[in-house]
This record gives structure tokens, C-alpha cells and sequence, in this order.
């Protein structure tokens, strides 16, 4: 099996890497870049733990191939905090306990940050349903959805 | 603070500080199971059988043996011969041996350069079966002309004459049940069902192991109890258990199902054959659902007696539960739930632990409480229907308190079964109107929590930090709840302590983060261990004081003279000490080693309101409240998260999740699609009420909270639909199809 | 596997017709990732078309209809203003296709080439009469959706013909269409029944109709008779019940993991008159 040379931009930095045409964008990201942020839950693009921006697009990376990034741009849960400060979402998740064993907290930062800036000003019940790719277990979504309205609400006050 | 009291003006605890873990957990950076790679490792995967129930007559794996880069290939043949009992059965369950129990049975594994290559030649592996006739329902298990899945699985406790199926039996009770059914105005009966459900957690299995040939062993695993892995590695392999160092990973979620090992005996076995190679498998969610550790499925025959104003009179129940083919169904504690919450004269109870081709069951959150209380719960419910009888009350009637004798035989020391009764009573949710096709559910549940092995050190650092060794891993937040504890007992910031969990070689034999008794366990130990540190400060300060160590006391940090009488000594702070610690006598550390006795009985009362649309059987929650007694809630917010991680759990188990089955005995819904956890748009928010009296053996009156979430919901979902739609439906669960049968026919799903 | 981003149709076709082995087509990826990675129908050619000039564009025909390419994602579709206007139903069918990740993913030509009788997007195309564009080595042909499934997870075309795009026709005043599903939960499910129905309006009074049954046989069902009940009527309780009876007599579904034959019998009768409902409330506001 040849192995395909990919050139592509992950949080801003030019990366490359030797890809499987096999490989999901999540094998390569986790196996071959060294970003394990994003996780594998399911495989079959059931769960959500794998989300990540492609293109501009909230993907979940286990249902593209890697050797689709090439000449794109991606952005993983790596990405999302600044140098000097946790994104408003990552700093409300902890403080709301949004989060308990974390292993899907990756996947849904994501995918609500892709949410709020599309719709800073979402009901719950947008909330709810945009989510619902993101499977949790742990904390039966209440804090989770509280924290993405609280979070919602704190950045239409700043704007 | 003085050791002995338990006081409400906590500092620390009752607070909701940021947990310590959150910044990695946030930013991807906490490493799991899968999220380790080393040199020269390799990726397995494992041939599992495709059969319910077969002979596995030969394994031939020459060719896949010759595909490049396949490094090693195992068989139950690799592993010792010699295993008796407990052990037995794990390596059994592990990988099989002459027969494949239940489809996803491992038969073989492969270790190789790459993923595609191992499961390449998982494909070249030619296995040759004999199909045996299986036996999936625990009811058919149980009928006279039902396969046998195991010969001799019957232990001592069978009766004569019993299927071969029934591997052990229970029996237990009290009073005169006939008497008290004559007592009673009403005595109702009822066959209850359930399907086995799977714990769900979002991280499937995995791990890396190195093992030498000298026996000196490595492993990286997310685990919910490294030396459980340790202690069945070695039990399974034959290894030293010392030789074995486990080292816990972040975990994404167990629940119970990651106390025991599946495919970790697996890749020590094959680094073992490939010279000593690390070896990394992480299992699919096909394989997590199949050939993990599912709970138990269960059919359950309940006969309670009432009296008109409300009165338990008698109970007996018979449960019979399927745990798969090496048995292990939690069916015996789910006796001790049954009618745990209530004061009865009278009680029967009758367990069959019942052997199916299906995989072994592990633990899911207050093993075969949820059955019991689905069946228990759900039979009171319709009583009080029958009677005109508001739920609360008649539970109220009949709770438990402080010195009453369990239905199962320990008496209750103090217990907040009647204020949790009362407070969910007060709740605005018990008063919202509903509207048409609505119905409300109430119910109670219980789980007993477990004490357990707990081994921890506690040191100070050298700027006056603490730093706290557990084994128990941390899969909802018991960090801070040890850090604040910690703090609390220190009367030191929060932020100065920080809680490792260490690996097996560093601390003395750990039980798992299970039974929900990592904030109660190792809490308690860690407060023990806290204040040896603190009696060794006080000493060395008396020493410098050149005072009697009796007249130096601790408080909020401070070293400081016990009245006039010592002297007039400044407060000397923690900082203080532990910048001098090398010079008054060297590091100052404590640990603590104890099988943890004084746990705390949880009882929780739900609420559920839900909608049912009567064309489709769709049940929608509108409403949701969980009351808990948590003794003491520590973190409140970690506390509240096991209140509705718990619920949600049991909302799933009532109304859409359960293992279907063909008629071949494979398992059709190996995939989260059609295994159907809640998702976020199928909820309203989870409303919480922390009810707190406080454990009288817990230095700060913590009970175990995790577990008693999932009991309740059960039962309150199908109290909800039966008031919604006027009919009674016993088998879970409820979906769509079952619903609407039920509103056509009446039929209750049984 | 072997890979190939063709950067023209004719070359996929000839990439197609000389390979060796199974080859699939790679648009969204949603399903054929789902199958590489089971195991299911691996194919040894994989032909990503999103690299073809066109596959990502919705455009407006000088008929008055829409093209929409074959790579199009759901979520481009939601985001057309116009194309949602005319055709809700289509494009709220789409819309059902999984979680928000999938959308962003997701086509239309994807969801009709797995050939699944439970797919979301497919009754709504069939009615509102779409017909999809097909490319081989003899050129392009038209051909209906409706002709293309043939059973579970099989279609009627070949080797070597590929789909390029999803025509619509123009949308006149007074029509309207709807798609609903019955799922267990409220997302992430495979229908277990559905219903898509079109409708043009004269005078409140239902000209046309057409109704296509999902889930509820081999693939998916043209109803009829069903739509024959609706002619010339208005909508009343009355002609939804006879309708709704219709529906359900002309299911054939089977009992699996997802339903049993006599609830998806019972259901697709209820499904079937919520979305004519919805789809005749959508025509009477179509001024």
C-alpha cells in the first residue's frame, strides 16, 4: 500500500505528514501529528468525540480521510485556547463542572464553539439539537448546555 | 480542627472551586487510554467468535503468521494451564479455550507494525467451529429443555433438581409472609422484565503493555482500578503481581465496567511472544458492546401487601438474572434493594443466578438496584393507584430511619431516606399542572455503597503545598473532593494541595473508583493520613516551644498554644514548618491503610413528568428532579453531576436502551445507532435537590453519592407513562414499540 | 486502496470502468467511511469527485428549477435561502441526516446511492420530482430518482455511471412539500418509517399529489393510491384518516432492531398525514 504524501494547516501550523489512504483525518491527527485531543469513541461518526473544524466546517474527523486534508485547513481542541487565556467556553466548562471524566468535553468544545459563532444567541433547545452529535455519558448534558448558554450570553454582553 | 467533630461551618467543603484537572481536560491535553505510543510498538487486534455458542475444533494461523510485519499471534494455548476458580473463570472470559461462550468470545489475537496489518491478518486466521445450540433469554435459560451453556456451573448453594443453567441461588427472609398477606387489604403480584444495558462510557477499552520474559511487566490502561488489572493480569498469566507495574490512565467513563480486565491480559501475552515488545490495543465500539461487561438482564415475579391507608404489610420477590456464561449477575444485591427503603415484618427473597451465551457481566452503577427497583417500585406504584394513595405519602409511611432493621438484615445507623422523602415532597416539581397525555412518576432507590482496600500517602512540600497520593483513579471530580477535604483538614488554600493518583508499585493494594467510594474511601484515609502529618508538625513545634506536644493544637494552618497555660507562643504556619522540615527532623509525610469501614447508605426519590404521544407509544421527558441524600456534599457541583449522569443513565435504560438479539444469538445492535444512549436533545435539564445527613462514621458525614442515580428512574419513567396513558407497562425498555402495543392492547410488555 | 481525485467526470469514468475490483465513489464520505472502517464492502478504488468543477454548487436552471452538484452538503442546502423556500421538504429531509458534524458533510447524491430504504433525503426528492444527471462513456442521461433505488443498498446504475448532479423542477405558486420521520429519540436514529408528500393547490383544492413512502418495504415506496385519495379533495380530518389508512395498507415493512412490522405499519399511516398536513399548510401559504 503507497503511502500518500499530505501537506496541510492544523491550528495554524503547516504540517505534513505520510498517510494510509485508509487513514481517517482522526488516525492521522492522533497517530501521526501527535494531536490526541480528539478522540475515538465509535469509529462510525455516532459519537462526536472526534469533532474538529475542516475547512470551516464542524466535521467529525473519524468520517474524513486524511489524505483529504491536503492543501486544507483544520483546527482541533489544541487549537481553541490562546497563549495566554482558555477560550470563554473551556474557562466556563470548568468553572460549571461541565465536564467529568472530560473524554467527550474535547468534542463538545468544539462543536459549540463552531455553534456560537455561527449563533451567539442560541435556545436552549438549538443548543440541545446541535449537540446531539456529541454523545456524553457522565453528566446527562445539563451542565453542559448550561454552560454553552452562560457562555453565549457572557460574549453578547462584551460584543 | 479537632479530629472528632463533625461540624457544618466547613471552610473548604460545600464549596465549588475549579477541579485541578480541568485545564487538560479542556484543552485536549489529559492523556487516556489510546493516547499513548512508545518505540517499537505495535497494534493488536483480536479474532473474536463469530458463533453464540460453538467448539472451536482447531486454529490454524500460519498464514497470518507469514503476512510482513505480524510480530506475534496468540492462542489460549500461550497461557498457563493450570488456572483454578476465580481465576478460571477470567481466563476463560479472556480468551476461550475449547468453546466460544457468546458471540465477540476472543478465540485468538494478533499483534503486528500496523493497525491494517493486524487486522489483516486477523482475516488469515482459519478457525474451525462447531456450532453449538445457545440460549439467550434467562427465562429459557431456566426451561427444562434449554441448552446447557456450562456443564457443572451449579454451585453449592443450587438446589436439587434446578436447571443446569443456575449457577447459584439465594434465599433469605423474615417473618410470616402468609400472615402478612392476610393482613394486608390488597396483595398485588407481577412479572417485571428488564434487558441487559451496556455502562455507555464514551472511551472504549485500551492499553499498552510490555512484558519481558523475566516477568517484569509495564502497562498504561484507563482503568477505574489499576490493581484489580494488576491482580487479574497476574492471576491470569501467572505472573509476580509486584513484578507488574499498572499505571492508571485519564479514563473516559466506567461506571463499573472497567473494574475487571478484557483485553489486558491479551496484550501482555502478545508483547511477552513478540521478545518484549510494547503492545497497544484499543477495542471499536462494536467490540466494547459485545465483549465487555453488559449488566445483567432480568425477569422478576413481586408479591407486595398493603393495607387501604397504605400500610407494607409482605413482600416476596423471586428475581432471576442472566450475567452471561460465567455467571457473576448481580442478583443478590439486587435482593438487598428490593425493599431496603421499607420497614416490613414480612419479607421473602429468592435469587437465580442464571447462566446465557452472552458476554460476562461486569458492574454498572448499583448492580441489580436498578432491576429491583424497577420492579419493586413500579408493583407499590400501582398499588397506590389502586388505592387513591398519594406516592410520597405511602413511602413516607413506610421509610426506613435510624435503627431500623433492613429488609436484608444489617440495622440502619442514621439514614436521610424520610428527608429526602419530604424534601422532594416540598419541590415546586411535585406541584406543576400537567397537561393532557402528561403524567408524573415518583420513585425511590437505594444503594448500600461499598468501604473497601484504600492505601494513601499524604507529604508536604517544601513550601508548605501538600501533595496527596491516591489509587483511586478520578473519573468525575474526586480530585477536588480530596483537595478540599484535604484543605479542609489542613485548613490550608484549596490550591495548595494537589491529589496525584499513583501506580500500583508506589501505595499498598487500592479497590477501584467503585461502589462509589473514592470521595468516601480515600477521603477518609487521606484525612487520616493528614492528621499523622499534623500531629508530627504540632510535635516538632511543642519541641521548639520546648512545651508538652498535648498543648500544641492545629488550626486553619497554624501550629498555635493551647491556651494560656502553654505560653505565649505565636502561631507558627504550615509555610513555616515545612521550610525548616529538613532541619527539625526531615520529611514530614503520613499514610494511611485501612479496609474502610462506616460507609453510608444512600436513598434518592425521583420525579419524572413525562408526555406520551398516543399515535406513536414516544415518550418525551418533559420534567426531571433527583433528590439524593449525600451525607455531605464536599463539591457540590461534582455531586449534583452524579445525580444526573446518573439519572440519564437510567432515563436511557427505561425508554430505549437493552441488548436485541437474533435468532443466530449475535448481538444486532453493536453500534451507538442502534444501542441508544440519551442525547443532549432528548432531555430537559436535570433538576437537582442535595439532601444532606450527614454518615456519622464519615470524618465529614460523606456518603457515597455516585450510584444511587440510576436506581430511581426505572421505575419513576414507568409510574410516569402509566399515569400518562392509563396503562401499565413491566418490561423495559419502553420504546416507541412497546408504548403503542401497550395503548392498543394493553399489553404490558411481558 | 487506491485513491484517485479525478478533475473531470470523464476521467472518473474511465478511472471507474478500468479498475479492478469494487469501486466506490467518495462525495460527503459519511456512509463509505462507516463501511471502510466495519469492514462492510471495502472498495479497492476509492473516486473522490469533490475535486470536479461544479460538485459543490447549487445553481438556478433558465427553466426555473435548481441543479444542485453531486457533492453539495446538507448544510449548504439549509444555508440556500431560496432553495429552502421552494422546497422545505427536500431540504428538511436532508437535514434529518445525522448530527450537525454529519451535515456538514452529507449529500444528497450520498444519501440515494447507499441505496438504504430508511434514507431522509430520498422520499423528498422523488416527490418533488427530481431526476438526477448521469454521466458514463456514452454521455449524460436524465433519469428519475425515483427509478434509481432497487433494494436495500443496491441502485440501478452501472459501472462506470456516475451521478453529477440532482435536478428540480421549477416551484409554482401554491405547491408545498414536507418530509417527516418517526425515530425512537429525537436525533441520531435511522428512520423507522417515513414520508415525504408534494402538493400543488387550485383553490385550496389538491391538483397533484404525490406521496413516497420510506422504511416501510425494500426501498423506498411510491404511494399511489395513497396520493389518489388526495385528488380534488381538500384536506379535512375526514380525507387525512382515509389517506392515512392508505398508507398504512400499502406498507410492506419488515420487524428488525428499529421497529416492528406492525408498529411501522401503524406509524407511517401517522406520519404520513402529519406531513401532508404540513405539506398542504405550506402549499395555502405559497402565494
Amino acid at each position: 500500500m503507497n503511502k500518500i504524501h499530505v501537506k496541510t494547516n492544523i491550528n495554524g501550523d503547516q504540517v505534513e505528514f505520510l498517510a494510509d489512504p485508509r487513514e481517517t483525518l482522526l488516525d492521522c491527527l492522533r497517530d501521526h501529528v501527535g494531536l490526541t485531543g480528539s478522540k475515538e469513541g465509535c469509529g462510525t461518526g455516532d459519537c462526536g468525540a472526534c469533532s474538529c473544524i475542516f475547512d470551516g466546517d464542524l466535521v467529525s474527523s473519524c468520517l474524513v480521510l486524511g489524505v483529504e486534508a491536503e492543501g486544507k485547513s483544520i483546527e482541533t481542541i489544541e487549537g481553541m485556547a490562546g497563549r495566554e487565556e482558555l477560550h470563554p467556553l473551556q474557562k466556563k466548562f470548568i468553572e460549571m463542572a461541565a465536564l467529568q471524566c472530560g473524554f467527550c468535553t474535547p468534542g463538545i468544545l468544539v462543536a459549540a464553539k463552531a455553534l456560537l459563532e455561527k449563533n451567539n444567541n442560541p435556545t436552549e433547545t438549538e443548543v440541545r439539537y446541535w449537540l446531539a452529535g456529541n454523545l456524553c455519558r457522565c453528566t446527562g448534558y445539563d451542565k453542559i448546555i448550561k454552560a454553552v448558554m452562560e457562555t453565549a450570553k457572557d460574549i453578547r454582553e462584551t460584543a | 480542627m479537632a479530629k472528632d467533630d463533625i461540624t457544618k461551618s466547613f471552610k473548604f467543603i460545600g464549596t465549588r472551586p475549579n477541579r485541578p484537572d480541568g485545564f487538560e481536560k479542556v484543552t485536549g491535553r489529559a492523556k487516556y487510554g489510546a493516547d499513548i505510543s512508545a518505540v517499537g510498538m505495535l497494534h493488536g487486534a483480536v479474532l473474536r467468535s463469530p458463533y453464540a455458542h460453538a467448539r472451536i475444533k482447531s486454529i490454524n494461523f500460519e498464514k497470518a503468521a507469514k503476512l510482513d510485519g505480524v510480530k506475534a499471534i496468540i492462542t489460549r494455548d500461550d497461557f498457563p494451564k493450570d488456572r483454578e476458580g476465580e481465576p478460571l473463570k477470567l481466563l476463560e472470559n479472556t480468551i476461550a479455550g475449547e468453546i466460544a461462550y457468546y458471540d465477540g468470545h476472543a478465540i485468538a489475537a494478533v499483534a503486528a507494525t500496523s493497525v491494517f496489518t493486524a487486522k489483516e491478518a486477523l482475516k488469515e486466521i482459519e478457525v474451525e467451529y462447531e456450532v453449538l445450540p445457545h440460549v439467550i433469554d434467562v427465562d429459557d435459560a431456566m426451561k427444562p429443555d434449554a441448552p446447557i451453556v456450562r456443564e457443572n456451573a451449579g454451585d453449592f448453594s443450587v438446589p436439587e433438581g434446578s436447571s443446569p443453567n443456575v449457577a447459584s441461588y439465594i434465599e433469605f427472609g423474615r417473618g410470616d409472609i402468609a400472615n402478612g398477606f392476610d393482613k394486608a387489604d390488597i396483595v398485588k403480584s407481577g412479572l417485571f422484565k428488564t434487558e441487559a444495558a451496556h455502562q455507555g462510557y464514551i472511551e472504549p477499552h485500551a492499553c499498552m503493555a510490555q512484558l519481558d520474559h523475566n516477568g517484569q511487566g509495564e502497562m498504561w490502561v484507563c482503568t477505574q482500578g489499576h490493581w484489580y488489572i494488576r491482580q487479574m493480569c497476574s492471576e491470569v498469566l501467572g505472573l509476580e503481581a509486584s513484578k507488574l507495574c499498572v499505571t492508571p490512565s485519564e479514563i473516559g467513563g466506567g461506571f463499573g465496567g472497567k473494574t475487571t480486565i478484557f483485553i489486558e491480559p491479551l496484550a501482555l501475552a502478545l508483547s511477552k511472544k513478540s521478545g518484549g515488545r510494547p503492545v497497544k490495543i484499543v477495542m471499536s465500539r462494536s467490540e466494547v458492546l459485545r465483549a465487555t461487561g453488559p449488566t445483567a438482564s432480568a425477569s422478576m415475579d413481586v408479591k407486595i401487601g398493603m393495607t387501604k391507608d397504605g400500610y407494607l404489610t409482605a413482600g416476596c420477590v423471586e428475581f432471576r438474572m442472566q450475567g452471561g456464561a460465567f455467571g457473576g449477575s448481580p442478583v443478590s444485591e439486587a435482593l438487598q434493594c428490593a425493599f431496603a427503603s421499607y420497614n416490613m415484618d414480612a419479607v421473602h427473597h429468592i435469587g437465580f443466578d442464571v447462566l446465557a451465551n452472552r458476554p460476562r457481566a461486569a458492574a454498572y452503577r448499583a448492580p441489580g438496584s436498578p432491576m429491583a427497583a424497577f420492579a419493586v417500585e413500579s408493583l407499590i406504584d400501582e398499588m397506590c393507584t389502586d388505592l387513591n394513595l398519594d406516592p410520597i405519602d405511602v413511602r413516607l409511611k413506610n421509610a426506613v430511619a435510624e435503627g431500623s432493621k433492613s429488609s436484608y438484615g444489617p440495622k440502619f445507623k442514621k439514614i436521610g431516606l424520610i428527608e429526602t422523602l419530604e424534601a422532594t415532597k416540598e419541590h415546586p416539581n411535585y406541584s406543576i399542572e400537567l397537561g393532557v397525555n402528561q403524567g408524573r412518576g415518583v420513585a425511590a432507590g437505594y444503594w448500600m455503597n461499598h468501604g473497601g482496600e484504600t492505601s494513601v500517602s499524604v507529604s508536604l512540600a517544601e513550601d508548605g503545598s501538600v501533595n496527596v497520593s491516591v489509587g483511586t483513579p478520578d473519573i468525575g471530580g474526586s480530585r477536588a473532593s480530596i483537595a478540599l477535604m484535604t484543605a479542609e483538614t489542613y485548613g490550608i488554600p484549596y490550591d495548595s494541595v494537589r491529589v496525584n493518583i499513583l501506580e500500583t508499585g508506589a501505595l499498598g493494594f487500592n479497590e477501584p473508583t467503585h461502589g462509589s467510594r473514592a470521595t468516601l474511601a480515600s477521603g477518609k484515609a487521606v484525612y487520616e493520613a493528614a492528621n499523622q502529618t499534623i500531629a508530627e508538625m504540632c510535635r516538632r513545634v511543642a519541641k521548639k516551644w520546648q512545651i508538652d506536644p498535648d498543648a500544641v493544637y492545629w488550626e486553619n494552618g497554624y501550629a498555635k498554644p493551647a491556651g494560656p497555660n502553654a505560653g505565649d507562643f505565636s502561631p507558627i504556619s504550615i509555610k513555616q514548618i515545612a521550610s525548616e522540615m529538613d532541619q527539625t527532623g526531615g520529611p514530614i509525610a503520613g499514610h494511611h491503610e485501612a479496609s474502610i469501614r462506616g460507609v453510608g447508605h444512600s436513598f434518592g426519590v425521583h420525579i419524572a413528568d413525562v408526555e406520551v404521544d398516543p399515535e406513536t407509544g414516544r415518550v418525551t421527558v418533559l420534567r426531571y428532579l433527583v433528590a439524593q441524600d449525600a451525607g455531605r456534599a464536599v463539591h457540590p457541583s461534582y455531586v449534583e453531576g452524579q445525580f444526573q449522569g446518573g439519572a440519564v443513565q437510567g432515563i436511557g435504560w427505561a425508554l430505549n436502551e437493552e441488548y436485541v438479539y437474533g435468532e443466530d444469538g449475535c448481538l444486532q445492535n453493536a453500534a451507538f445507532l442502534d444501542y441508544r444512549i440519551p442525547v443532549a436533545s432528548d432531555l430537559p435539564n436535570i433538576d437537582t435537590l442535595i439532601v444532606e445527613v450527614p454518615n456519622p462514621d464519615h470524618p465529614f458525614g460523606v456518603r457515597g453519592v455516585g450510584e444511587t442515580g440510576i436506581a430511581p428512574p426505572l421505575p419513576a419513567l414507568a409510574n410516569a407513562v402509566a399515569a400518562a396513558t392509563k396503562v401499565r407497562l413491566r418490561s423495559l425498555p419502553m420504546s416507541p414499540t412497546k408504548v403503542l402495543k401497550a395503548l392498543k392492547t394493553g399489553n404490558d410488555g411481558c | 486502496m487506491q485513491y484517485h481525485t479525478p478533475s473531470s467526470f470523464s476521467e472518473a469514468v474511465t478511472i471507474s470502468k478500468s479498475a479492478d475490483g469494487l469501486v466506490k465513489y467518495l462525495a460527503g464520505g459519511t456512509d463509505v467511511l462507516v463501511q471502510l472502517k466495519i469492514g462492510n464492502n471495502s472498495p479497492d478504488h476509492l473516486i473522490d469527485i469533490k475535486k470536479i468543477p461544479g460538485v459543490k454548487e447549487i445553481a438556478l436552471r433558465e427553466d426555473g428549477g435548481w441543479t444542485i452538484g453531486a457533492a453539495v452538503s446538507g448544510v449548504q442546502l439549509t444555508n440556500h435561502k431560496k432553495l429552502s423556500r421552494e422546497w422545505p421538504g427536500l431540504v428538511e429531509g436532508m437535514e434529518l441526516v445525522g448530527s450537525a458534524q454529519i451535515q456538514s458533510r452529507a449529500t444528497l447524491v450520498g444519501n440515494l446511492c447507499n441505496g438504504s430504504p430508511a434514507a431522509d433525503s430520498v422520499p423528498g426528492m422523488i416527490a418533488a420530482g427530481a431526476t438526477v444527471s448521469v454521466v458514463s462513456s456514452s454521455g449524460t442521461a436524465e433519469i428519475r430518482v425515483e427509478d434509481i433505488p432497487v433494494g436495500p443498498g443496491l441502485t440501478n446504475l452501472r459501472t462506470g455511471e456516475i451521478i453529477t448532479a440532482v435536478n428540480l423542477p421549477k416551484r409554482n405558486k401554491h405547491e408545498g412539500d414536507a418530509y417527516l420521520r418517526f425515530i425512537p429519540r429525537t436525533e441520531m436514529d435511522i428512520a423507522v418509517v417515513g414520508c415525504a408528500v408534494n402538493l400543488s393547490l387550485e383553490n385550496d383544492v389538491i391538483s397533484s399529489a404525490k406521496v413516497v413512502l420510506g422504511a416501510v418495504g425494500p426501498k423506498v415506496e411510491v404511494a399511489t393510491p395513497a396520493a389518489q385519495c388526495l385528488l380534488g379533495e381538500k384536506l379535512d380530518e375526514n380525507i387525512l384518516s382515509i389517506f392515512s389508512d392508505k398508507c398504512s395498507e400499502l406498507a410492506k415493512p419488515i420487524s428488525d432492531k428499529r421497529g416492528s412490522e406492525e408498529f411501522r405499519k401503524e406509524v407511517i399511516g401517522v406520519i404520513a398525514k402529519r406531513a401532508a398536513k404540513k405539506a398542504y399548510d405550506r402549499a395555502l401559504g405559497n402565494k
